[in-house]
């Protein structure tokens, strides 16, 4: 009890770390980004402007791979715009592997003459400013953000998000039924992206690209809250 | 482009009515789109809410109500709604409720504006009802040759005429000079006031009394060995079926196989300006309709006329594939079902002998209506005349009738199942019964007096004394007109087979959102029109048997509000033309022609426009109900 007292009293809320990272961050783009703030913990979801955002990277380690395209797509429970969204394909400081070619369908040409990270960073930050982000796996795209921003700035970019495969395990992984199937070698319900629009509904989208994966992520959050939530629900229930 | 807007492109450009925009338009479009999920059992939009957007449904599907609460339409992948909404104001006139988990496109209003401006198929796409239904049923008259072009385009010379007073031997001399096979006979008259005179190039007036052809002097001067002095006017008929210049040439030629004949002279009003020759519209139309005519006269037997059941079907399947509408290859078919069985009649009365008295031959049904499709059973009768007396007479027309019958069953045009045959007792009476039965049913109709009203009613003659059928036309014309009770229960009764709402994915949707597999659409579109039809037609005295004749005269009667003739026509035609088509792909497909449609194997295109016609045929019947009331009620 102790402890994990300490440990909340350690951690500040996202309000408060925001306004500690406006004041303390010398980049001007994250100042803005930070002093743009978080939506207060008890705002309802269906108030909230949201960003679908998805990275596409040439491994899973954000120590030892780059980023090499970027998709976003504003929306709310309302309405998704996917032509407000934004579209970047970036150079890795390292080549490209053949395999990650392959599976993105991006060519080497295409990423030889596109621009660094850096260039595009501001841009960025300032589509998501003001927005939650909602990702499918949360190990992608906030610690790659993260490390973009530290190796080119120094600072660090960390904000609240809503993870769909998170929120998707809460049903499908969890839930008293989960033990006795396993117990009876059930497999567990797949998550991924694709398993789990289909489970609401959504079609099926060919292309592997970052943009119509953040489409995708952004239409799944909307089955997901039309089914198993209310627009009341407050934002603190389904941030990580 | 982006790819995720490439997805939504490629999707909706599936889709009617985007499937015909030009990419520019499409790209627009895809670009604009803004997406919705709803959840199964969720309201999609309210009535009286605002309408910003034209929805289309790119996954799910929903509902969409009537203010009255009933269902008017469920929609699926690819389906829009909203659109009337949109022309008409910004308020949603007809809820809509997701009845599975839905995601929809949507397309903001400036979008869908210039999408209407820009692109008139989509205008008349989103522009409701009969619009479209009528946009394509004229889209395929105009594409129909034989339908747009007159007569008069056949032509190739002036008419060889000759004065009736001439002998045979000036008519075959001049008929050798101008290497024809026919000339016109012609007398002069009093002045131009005379009924039927034309003037010539000099002003003076003329009578058409005839035609003598290379086959009337072979018969009627050769064989008999009469005098080559004779003169015209005793070999001539005195009367000659004509047609007018500006007739189609469907219709010359649905006149020469009617009539069973070669040549058929042209008249300006009242002057003749050439003749068609049926060669000529053979030449001028592939179709062989008119050589099988022509072939069926030339059987000996029952069995050499069966053996031609395999080029009806060809004939049939040619003239759906080349683009004919419903009524020409409804009258084509006629034409061959009359032709047939004149040749069994013939072919009987050879073998039988002459009839001991007059009699008739007539149709009901199709035939009468002369909307005679592929698979159609048999309906007859015999109009006998009055001095029949069974004892003496009745072997004979008993035999008559059963021969024909047997032959037609045997030519691909079975029995009818409901007995409505000449071989049924009942239905082989002198004119006098007949005239009573007509005149009980509608005095006093009962139901099964109805029920026989909707299929006797519908009459022509096929052989014999004609004008015994007249008679009857005449006097089910003047009595129905005048029996608002019968009216009434005709109306009623014309309203048991209601058509379904349209379609849903693979399933025929029925009024009450039930789901069906397959749908007939003989029973539950074109024959509860036609019933309706009749039923005006009936209202305003009109002797005329065909669908599209009896719309017309009910138009001329100002029966039916103005505009809604035509949208019955419409239906009419789609309706038909539809089953025509799906009878020749199922022939092509080595099936056996029947009058179900399965949802699958219909377009897109189709499903809209026969939507609409189930549209027409359900107001049509709501029409009915109002316009011939019950008296006393």
């Amino acid at each position: 009890m102790i402890f994990s007292a300490r440990e909340q009293q350690r951690l500040p809320s996202w309000a408060e770390y925001f306004a500690r990272q406006a004041e303390v961050c010398k980049t001007p783009a994250l100042e803005r980004f930070y002093a743009a703030g978080v939506p207060a913990e008890g705002r309802p979801i269906g108030d909230v402007p949201l960003v679908a955002l998805d990275f596409e990277t040439t491994g899973m380690d954000p120590r030892e791979h780059a980023i090499v395209s970027i998709g976003l797509v504003p929306f709310d429970l309302r309405v998704i715009r996917p032509s407000a969204g934004r579209y970047w394909v970036v150079k890795p400081p390292q080549s490209l592997t053949e395999e990650s070619i392959a599976f993105h369908r991006i060519t080497h040409s295409e990423v030889e003459h596109a621009p660094p990270i850096a260039a595009i960073l501001d841009d960025l930050l300032s589509e998501l400013a003001d927005r939650l982000v909602v990702v499918h796996y949360r190990h992608i795209e906030r610690p790659f953000l993260d490390a973009a921003v530290m190796a080119n700035h120094g600072e660090h970019c960390l904000f609240p998000l809503i993870d769909t495969m998170a929120l998707e395990a809460r049903w499908e992984r969890q839930g008293r039924l989960r033990g006795l199937k396993r117990l009876f070698g059930i497999q567990p319900a797949s998550i991924r992206l694709a398993d789990s629009r289909a489970r609401y509904g959504l079609p099926h989208y060919s292309s592997h690209h970052a943009k119509v994966d953040a489409m995708a992520t952004a239409e799944l959050f909307q089955a997901q809250m039309a089914r198993h939530f209310t627009p009341e629900t407050p934002v603190s229930d389904l941030w990580m | 482009m982006e790819a995720e807007i490439r997805e939504i492109r490629d999707h909706i450009s599936r889709h009617p009515p985007f499937d015909g925009l030009t990419d520019d338009l499409l790209d627009e479009v895809a670009g604009a789109v803004e997406i919705t999920y709803f959840k199964a059992g969720t309201t999609i939009s309210e009535r009286d809410g605002p309408v910003q957007a034209l929805s289309y449904i790119r996954s799910g599907a929903v509902e969409v109500y009537l203010h009255n609460g009933r269902l008017h339409n469920r929609l699926g992948e690819g389906d829009i709604f909203g659109q009337l909404d949109l022309l008409r104001g910004r308020q949603v006139r007809f809820p809509v409720q997701a009845i599975e988990d839905t995601l929809l496109y949507r397309i903001p209003k400036p979008v869908f504006d210039r999408l209407c401006a820009t692109d008139d198929d989509f205008a008349d796409f989103v522009e409701l009802s009969g619009s479209r239904l009528k946009s394509t049923v004229e889209q395929s008259l105009r594409n129909n040759d034989m339908i747009a072009t007159p007569v008069r385009r056949l032509i190739s010379r002036l008419p060889v005429m000759i004065e009736e007073s001439a002998t045979a031997q000036e008519a075959a001399r001049l008929m050798t000079e101008n290497d024809v096979s026919s000339v016109l006979l012609i007398k002069p008259c009093a002045d131009e006031d005379t009924e039927g005179a034309f003037t010539d190039a000099e002003g003076r007036p003329w009578l058409l009394t005839g035609m003598i052809t290379d086959k009337d002097l072979r018969q009627r001067i050769v064989a008999e060995g009469a005098s080559a002095q004779t003169p015209l006017s005793s070999i001539g008929h005195g009367w000659v079926i004509t047609i007018q210049s500006n007739e189609s040439v469907n219709e010359a030629m649905l006149t020469l196989l009617r009539n069973n004949i070669q040549r058929l002279p042209i008249l300006h009003r009242r002057r003749p300006v050439g003749v068609v020759y049926l060669s000529d519209i053979v030449r001028y139309e592939t179709n062989n309709s008119a050589y099988l005519v022509n072939n069926i006269f030339n059987r000996t037997s029952v069995k050499s006329l069966a053996r031609l059941t395999p080029e009806v079907r060809a004939s049939f399947v040619r003239l759906a594939d080349q683009g004919a509408t419903s009524r020409m290859i409804g009258g084509a078919m006629s034409s061959v079902g009359r032709s047939l069985m004149r040749r069994l009649v013939e072919l009987a009365e050879a073998d039988l002998g002459p009839p001991p008295i007059p009699y008739c031959f007539m149709v009901h049904g199709s035939l009468a209506r002369n909307d005679q499709s592929i698979t159609t059973d048999q309906d007859n009768a015999m109009v006998l005349h009055d001095a029949f007396d069974p004892k003496h007479h009745d072997d004979y027309f008993r035999e008559l009738a059963q021969r024909v019958s047997d032959g037609l069953n045997a030519c691909g045009y079975p029995y009818c199942k409901g007995d409505v045959m000449a071989t049924n007792d009942a239905w082989r009476q002198p004119l006098a019964r007949w005239k009573r039965y007509f005149s009980d049913w509608i005095a006093s109709p009962d139901p099964q007096r109805l029920l026989h009203s909707s299929i006797f009613f519908d009459l022509d003659a096929v052989h014999g004394e004609e004008h015994f059928v007249e008679e009857l036309q005449d006097l089910i014309a003047a009595r129905a007109k005048a029996s608002p009770r019968f009216l009434a229960a005709l109306a009623r009764n014309a309203l048991g087979r209601t058509p379904p709402l349209g379609f849903f994915r693979t399933f025929v949707l029925e009024q009450d959102g039930r789901h069906n597999n397959s749908i007939n659409i003989k029973r539950r579109g074109i024959a509860p029109l036609n019933d309706v039809i009749r039923v005006h037609a009936l209202g305003v005295g009109s002797r005329a048997q065909n669908g599209f004749e009896r719309l017309d005269e009910i138009t001329a009667a100002g029966a039916l509000p103005a505009g809604q003739t035509d949208k019955l026509s419409y239906a009419l035609e789609f309706l038909s033309i539809v089953r025509m088509r799906h009878q020749a792909q199922e022939i092509k497909d080595d099936r056996e022609p029947s009058n179900a449609i399965q949802p699958e194997r219909v377009s897109d295109s189709e499903r809209h426009n026969l939507k609409e016609a189930f549209q027409v045929v359900n107001n049509a019947q709501n029409f009915l109900r109002f316009r011939y009331p019950s008296p006393g009620r």
